[in-house]
Order: structure tokens, then C-alpha cells, then sequence
């Protein structure tokens, strides 16, 4: 791979010639905590700035935090007694150290150990430097600064034309790449929240393609109007972490029962609740498949690297236009922060979005008329002459579409709902496996943790072990119809989540013949390498 | 908004063919009708009109109409609203809903859809009671009211619908009796013509568990000296003989009558719904004798499709960016071989 500069992840710039000498060790798309207050015009003169980098779209393949340390530093130390201005500015590297050990999960304590044996003599050292550290640990808190930390190395990457990207940027274009192939106007309602509110910040940017991007009053709101949009033919989207999917629930499912396409990701993040609202988790993922009232199946997808959350964000899109179905797209707080080499994809060579607006009143339409194959039904949207009709959250006649008490009606409704749903497994690729087709150990692993599995099921086929299998899943509801056949071919079975075992328990319905070990980790961390590889090693 | 060529519609154009299932006698059989009279009057395709509601009685309505509708959850409408309005500005957007679903559920909803200012319309059929769920107390429900969930007296105070939307900065607010289908109707008309979110609140009157809770405003005999009919540039003078008439004194709003104490029809205020300033809106909102009826407030102010599309309009006429090929392939890019 040929990317300049794969070096450091994290820079802190404190002036304009610490940026300068330095950003080129700095991995495209990697961090830079720049203190803004030495950005003078003074200090950029004397970097040979011509203009300020932090303004004039330079950096714009980095993340940049600009932090005024300087300022902030002197207001954490301004009831201190005893330093004179030099001792306050020299600190100031401590408030980015500080930053540094909230976004990388580190204690602060063994540094304010050593503070204490270093200036055992001068007390006001240690209560400055101290009081700097944990403010830059707060400020870092209170901001739910993330690392982006992402690293995978493929093999090998195919020729093309490539660029760094984050997660959330490539489902932002992901969208922005499926509105324009279906012809739709994209619609965005959206709420913000940790770490999904990237999506609404790139998607607010593009009102040139003619995006929608609507800020509510809160999560509720932000899927209900998307619904409203779907309605009125846009593509619409709604955007949220977990919390987020909790309040939508009850919309999800009349998007659901009214049988309008729908997006709906969900950057998960640790709970349950607030939880650990800037560390990664999979255990969203039952949230997804079952959080609603009542029977109301919908389709779920995982993306897996920053790159491929475009493709999902995609094929979220197409899966909803063309079924007519609320589509929950899973990334999580690992790949939508992190940044990945990005084969750029041209929307000309995308797959065909079908959508299935009509137009034109036929004899004995009506809304819920289905296609026989896959079951969606027919979108027809306001302002279109002839096709007035009411749809809502009760249920309704299976063929009128008017609303129906009738007890087998319901039933029937229900059973159709949710074969519309398994339906989509013909419409989603077969399930691949990576470094071996059959043999003693299938790694089974499904969303973000992609990374991690590739490389621990690489170096362990390294290592001699050349019978261990890995099987990604980025279909989850409905599953790919090989799956049961491609787990047959393993003798033992192992799935990797970061969960208690939530995508687990659904093979275990599903296919119930195999059994399942199970690598399970809830720190709000990814997988290490040693950690998968001592676990697979166990199996075989 | 489609105003060319438009078909002559009738009332029987509105209807669709479901049974309405309302009680007998409730006041919700008088807006029905009262809006599918409107409607033709309002210059718009049918295909152009949708209906939005939330749960609750009022919420039925979307069912009786023979246009696109969508009932919803509940207090929900407003935010479906939204995105079917700015996904189509074409369409005339209606929002269907109850003091229940609108103040109690629906409550952050409803503020910020008036804060916006998004041309739609909301229609509140306040009736200070939970009539689905068989007569629970509401957020209008009186101090003292006695209902399933409040036996001994709610002791809820209530929300006045009106002062709750003008603090919401709502910039068109009508209020209308129940039992009075002409003005009803011609109120939806204008609040249809009007740019930007207008707000009726409906006095409706619920037969089964609130019987009569307007009845001393809104009763034939009473309605005449109980209530002042606002129109704008016209003196708020109210009463059977139409010799009542209002004056301000001080900061209160004082009841005089004509030819006492000298006063003659000069002496009245005029009513102003357009003025931006709202203090006399919020003032004649608040008043219990006369209760305030007719268009409250209506001040034209830009609306948020406006803004949103000046600035998409800026934005397009300025980026380099076309198509989504314009922008992955921006910036930043390197080969691999």
C-alpha cells in the first residue's frame, strides 16, 4: 500500500510550526489536536504559512480538534498561587495529555504519582500540572472526543483510485450515492447524538445534490418526519445511536405496518442507556431485530470497515426502495470514527435502485396491491391524481388496505409482513468465507469486528492452523440463504461479538443443529489479536 | 401551491367511502363536513391535499377523507407533517389532532412545528377530554374536573391552547366553536391560504364524557354576548344587540358598552391580526368574557421552506459539485497500481 505518511495517529500541534514540520508522519485521516490560540498571524508568518492551515481546506483529510489550550489552561490555573507565566504556559502540554488519556482510555493516575515525586519540593507544580491534566481529561469528556482508530491491512488492494475516508462520511455518501442512482431527493431527519451526529454534520453540507437535511426537536421527531418524507416520495432517512433506536421504536414499526421505505442507522455505541456513549459495542443488535410492539419484522444489514459502511448505506437504500420496508443499518462507533483506504466508487457502476413508484390508477388498485415475488407493495405518493388513499398504524383489510378488525385478516397480514421480509434473502449475496471453505473452526463475527477477525484468523492460518475458516455476516434479517450450508461444512463453530452473545442467540434459533462456542467482550473495547487467537487456539 | 386549471369539486369529492364512526352528535361530524365544504373553496387538486393525524378520536379524520392521509401515532403528526411538506411543497398539508395529542403527548411536537413556521396547517379539536380512551382528565382540562382518572377533581392546572402557541411564536392562531360550520369553514380557508403554520383550535364539544364543557360560550342563545368574532380591521364589538364592545385600559382589556358613559363605536379597539407585535393577540387569547373567537392572529412571516430554499439555492449556484462523482472524487486522491 502506498499511502504517504503511514506514521503516527495522533499529533498535538501546539503552534503552527510544530504542525508544520510534523504533518507528514501524520496517517491521512488520522487526528491532529491543534492549540488555536498560537495560530497568530505572528506564528504563521514564522512557519511560512502563507495562509492558516485551519482554515484554508489543507487538512481537510485529517480530523482536526482545535482546542484554544492556552486559554483554557490559564483559566484551569487561575486560582493557583504562586506561578509566574512561564510555569502556566509550559503546562499546557498536560491539558493535551490529559485529552489524550480520556479518548485512549488511560488513568491518569500514574502520571499524577510521578508529578508528586517529581516537584516533591514545590508544591504548586504539582497542584498546576495536575489540575491541567484532569482538565484536559474533562474537556476531552465533556467534547466525547474519539479516537479514530481503524487498521486493517488487506492483502492486497485492487488498482483504482483511492482516497482515506472515515465510517460516517462513507455512509453520508452512501446515501448521497443512492439518491442520485434512484432519481429520489435524499431526506435526512436526524437528532443529534454520540457518535452518529458526523452523518448529519457531512449530509447538511450537500444542499448542491439537493439534500434535505432536517435537524428536529428530537429523535422522535427526526424519524417521524423521515417517514413523512417517505411518504411523499423522497428517499428518507433517519440517523441515531442506540438510545436514539429506543425512542424511534414505535415509528420504526408504523413505517413498518405502513409498509413505506426507510433507513434507519444506528451508530451503536456501550449501553444500556447512556452508557459509554464514546466506546464501541454490538449490543444494539437484538434492539434492531426485535425493539418494537407487536410482530414487526424488519430488514437488518451490518456494515464492517469505514469503506464499506458506503456500501451498506447503499444498499440500505436499495433494500428499502425496492421492498418497501424500514432497513436498520448497524455500524458502530469503531468503524464510523475510524478511517480505511476507500476504492471510490463511481455511481454509474453501482447496482440498479428499482424503486416502486406508480403513477397511473389502474382498475382495482390499491395500496396494499403486492408484487408477487417479493411481496412490496406499490408506492404512490400524494399529488398524484387517482391514487388518493389512507394509510395508518391499525390494521388493515388484506386487499382493500382499509382498516380491518377481522381476527384472520390480522393473522394473515402478519404472516405476509414477515415472509416479506424473508423474501429479501433473494435479493442479498451468498455468505463468503475467507482462508478456508471447510474444515475444523469456523470464526463467525458480523458488523464492526471485522478487522479484528481478519487479521487474528489470518495470522493464525500463519501460524499452521490452515483449517480455520472466517465468516463475516453483513446480512443478518434476513440471513443469506447458503448460511446453514456453509456452517455445516465446519466441525467446530465459534462467534466473536461485542455482546453477551446477542447475534449467537439468533443462530441458535435459526440453526439450531450446530452447536455454538462463543468470544464475547463487553469493555466498550474491539477485540485484540492475542485475545481471538488464544480463543481459537482452545477449538483446535 | 397548485392554484391553475383546478377541477370544480363539490363536498361529495372530499368524501371517501368508509363509514364514520364518531358518536352520534359530536362535534367532530361539523369539522368533517366543514372541511370537505372548504376545500373545494381553496383552489387545490385533490391530489394535492394530505391529511395527518395522531391517535385519538380527532385522528379518525384521515379515514373520511378522499385524499392522501396518513394516521399516524400518537402526538406524532406534526413531524410527519414536516417531512411530507418539505419533501413536496406542492402539497397542502394538514394536521389533524386533539388537545390530548397535541399538548399532552404530542407537546414538544407542537411547539416546535409553531416555532418553525413550515407551511402546513393544524387543526386542534380541543374538547378537555380523553374521549378514545373513555374520559380521562386532559392538559385542558379545568381545575376541579371530575373524569375516570380524576374522581375527586383534576387538580391539573390546564394549558390554554392559544397562549401556549403564541409562546411558541405561532403566527397564525384561530379559534371557533364547534357548533358553527360557516365560519369553521371559512376559517380553514384562510388558514389554507395562509403562508406558514396556522394553528384553529376547534371547541369541540364531546357528548359521552364532556358534555357541554363549552356549552355556556358556544350555545345558540349565549354564543352572541359570550363571544367576540375577531376579523381583522374590524372594532371588536360583540353582543346580541351589538352593543358591546372592547377597549384597553390600561394593560387590561375592559368591556364597555355603547352609548354608556359616552362610549360610541369610535372608542373601540380595531382588531389587527396582522400586526407582528403579539401582546394584544396574547391578551385576547387569555379572555374568558368575551371568549375570543375567529382569527386571532395572522402574521405573514418567512417560512422555513423559504430560508431553506434560498440557501440551497446559494449553495447550488456556487459549488463545484454537480454529481456525486464531483465530490468522491475530489480532494485528496491517490492510485493504487
Amino acid at each position: 500500500m502506498s499511502t504517504p505518511g503511514d506514521n503516527v495517529d495522533l499529533l498535538v500541534a501546539m503552534n503552527p510550526a510544530g504542525l508544520k514540520t510534523n504533518l507528514y508522519a501524520v496517517k491521512l485521516g488520522h487526528t491532529i489536536i491543534v492549540d488555536t490560540d498560537s495560530f497568530t498571524k505572528k506564528n504563521l508568518e514564522k512557519a511560512a504559512y502563507k495562509t492558516n492551515p485551519l482554515e484554508d481546506g489543507s487538512l481537510e483529510n485529517y480530523r482536526v480538534i482545535e482546542v484554544a489550550m492556552s486559554s483554557l489552561t490559564k483559566e484551569a490555573l487561575k486560582d493557583v498561587e504562586g506561578l509566574d507565566n512561564k510555569s502556566i504556559t509550559r503546562s499546557k502540554n498536560m491539558f493535551s495529555l490529559g485529552m489524550i488519556y480520556w479518548m485512549y482510555n488511560r488513568s491518569t493516575e500514574h502520571t499524577v504519582e510521578f508529578f508528586n515525586k517529581k516537584f516533591k519540593s514545590k508544591p504548586e507544580l504539582i497542584e498546576a500540572n495536575t489540575k491541567v491534566l484532569n482538565a484536559g481529561f474533562y474537556y476531552a469528556e465533556t467534547l466525547e472526543l474519539i479516537p479514530n482508530s481503524y487498521t486493517i491491512s488487506p492483502a492486497k488492494l485492487a488498482a483504482g483510485t483511492y482516497r482515506i475516508i472515515m465510517g460516517n462520511a462513507a455512509t453520508a455518501w452512501g446515501l448521497l450515492a443512492a439518491a442520485e442512482k434512484s432519481g429520489l431527493e435524499l431526506f435526512l431527519g436526524s437528532y443529534p447524538i454520540t457518535p452518529a451526529t458526523d452523518i448529519l454534520h457531512e449530509l447538511v453540507k450537500h444542499k448542491h445534490f439537493g439534500v434535505k437535511a432536517f435537524q428536529a426537536e428530537d429523535e422522535i421527531a427526526g424519524v417521524t418526519s423521515a417517514i413523512g418524507a417517505s411518504f411523499a416520495g423522497d428517499l428518507a432517512v433517519t440517523t441515531t445511536s442506540g438510545p436514539g433506536l429506543a425512542l424511534k421504536g414505535e415509528a420504526i414499526g408504523l413505517a413498518m405496518i405502513v409498509e413505506l421505505p426507510l433507513v434507519i442507522i444506528n451508530v451503536q455505541r456501550g449501553g444500556p442507556s447512556t452508557g459509554l456513549p464514546t466506546k464501541t459495542e454490538q449490543s444494539d443488535l437484538l434492539q434492531a431485530m426485535y425493539g418494537r410492539n407487536g410482530e414487526s419484522p424488519v430488514i437488518v444489514i451490518a456494515a464492517s470497515t469505514p469503506g464499506n459502511c458506503f456500501d451498506y448505506a447503499y444498499e440500505a437504500s436499495r433494500l428499502a426502495l425496492e421492498h418497501m420496508t424500514p432497513v436498520i443499518l448497524l455500524t458502530d462507533g469503531y468503524i464510523a470514527n475510524g478511517s480505511a483506504p476507500w476504492k471510490i466508487q463511481s455511481v454509474a457502476d453501482m447496482p440498479e435502485i428499482k424503486n416502486r413508484k406508480i403513477t397511473e390508477f389502474k382498475e382495482d388498485w390499491h395500496p396494499y396491491n403486492r408484487d408477487e415475488k417479493t411481496l412490496a407493495r406499490d408506492w404512490a405518493i400524494p399529488g398524484t391524481p387517482g391514487l388518493e388513499h389512507r394509510v395508518g398504524g391499525l390494521e388493515k383489510d388484506s386487499v382493500t388496505g382499509n382498516v380491518s378488525y377481522v381476527p384472520e385478516n390480522h393473522e394473515k397480514m402478519t404472516h405476509t409482513r414477515s415472509e416479506k421480509i424473508r423474501l429479501v434473502k433473494n435479493n442479498i449475496p451468498n455468505l463468503q468465507t475467507e482462508f478456508a471453505d471447510s474444515g475444523d473452526l469456523l470464526v463467525i463475527g458480523w458488523g464492526g469486528t471485522y478487522g479484528s477477525l481478519h487479521s487474528a484468523v489470518k495470522q493464525i492460518n500463519k501460524e499452521g492452523y490452515n483449517k480455520i475458516g472466517l465468516a463475516h455476516f453483513n446480512y443478518i434479517n434476513p440471513m443469506p440463504k447458503n448460511t446453514e450450508e456453509v456452517l455445516s461444512r465446519f466441525k467446530k463453530i465459534i462467534v466473536c461479538e461485542l455482546n453477551s452473545g446477542q447475534f449467537a442467540s439468533i443462530l441458535k434459533i435459526n440453526f439450531s443443529k450446530f452447536e455454538y462456542s462463543q468470544h464475547n467482550k463487553i469493555q466498550g473495547l474491539p477485540f485484540s489479536n492475542e485475545e481471538l487467537i488464544e480463543q481459537f487456539k482452545k477449538l483446535v | 401551491m397548485e392554484t391553475t386549471a383546478v377541477k370544480k369539486y363539490t363536498f361529495k369529492d372530499f368524501t371517501s367511502d368508509q363509514e364514520v364512526r364518531w358518536c352520534p352528535g359530536c362535534d367532530d361530524y361539523v369539522i368533517l363536513r366543514s372541511m370537505q365544504k372548504a376545500l373545494p373553496e381553496m383552489g387545490i387538486a385533490k391530489e394535492n391535499a394530505v391529511f395527518i393525524s395522531g391517535i385519538g378520536c380527532s385522528s379518525r379524520f384521515p379515514y373520511y377523507m378522499e385524499t392522501y392521509g396518513m394516521h399516524s401515532i400518537h402526538g406524532r403528526a406534526p413531524g410527519i407533517a414536516s417531512g411530507v411538506k418539505l419533501a413536496n411543497p406542492n402539497l397542502s398539508v394538514w394536521v389533524m389532532t386533539g388537545d390530548g395529542d397535541s399538548m399532552a403527548i404530542g407537546g414538544n411536537h407542537f411547539i416546535h412545528v409553531l416555532r418553525r413556521n413550515i407551511d402546513l396547517n393544524i387543526v386542534m379539536f380541543n374538547n378537555e377530554i380523553y374521549g378514545l380512551t373513555k374520559g380521562q382528565f386532559s392538559p385542558t382540562s379545568v381545575i376541579g374536573q371530575k373524569t375516570k382518572s380524576s374522581p375527586y377533581g383534576n387538580t391539573q392546572p390546564p394549558f390554554s391552547p392559544g397562549e401556549l402557541a403564541l409562546g411558541a411564536n405561532a403566527r397564525f392562531f384561530a379559534r371557533i366553536g364547534g357548533n358553527n360550520p360557516k365560519a369553521m369553514t371559512q376559517i380553514f380557508i384562510d388558514a389554507h391560504k395562509f403562508k406558514g403554520t396556522s394553528l384553529v383550535e376547534v371547541l369541540q364539544n364531546c357528548v359521552i364524557f364532556n358534555d357541554g364543557c363549552f356549552a355556556n360560550v358556544t350555545d345558540k342563545d349565549v354564543k352572541e354576548d359570550k363571544q367576540i368574532y375577531l376579523e381583522h380591521g374590524k372594532p371588536m364589538i360583540f353582543g346580541k344587540n351589538s352593543d358591546k364592545g372592547l377597549v384597553l385600559n390600561g394593560l387590561k382589556l375592559e368591556v364597555v358598552t355603547i352609548g354608556e358613559n359616552g362610549i360610541t363605536q369610535e372608542d373601540l379597539l380595531v382588531h389587527n391580526a396582522k400586526e407582528q407585535d403579539k401582546t394584544l393577540h396574547q391578551m385576547l387569547v387569555r379572555l374568558d368574557y368575551p371568549l375570543a373567537t375567529g382569527i386571532i392572529r395572522s402574521f405573514e412571516d418567512v417560512t422555513l421552506e423559504e430560508r431553506e430554499d434560498y440557501l440551497t439555492a446559494q449553495v447550488k449556484a456556487n459549488s463545484k459539485f454537480k454529481k456525486t462523482d464531483d465530490l468522491f472524487f475530489s480532494g485528496e486522491t491517490y492510485q493504487v497500481k
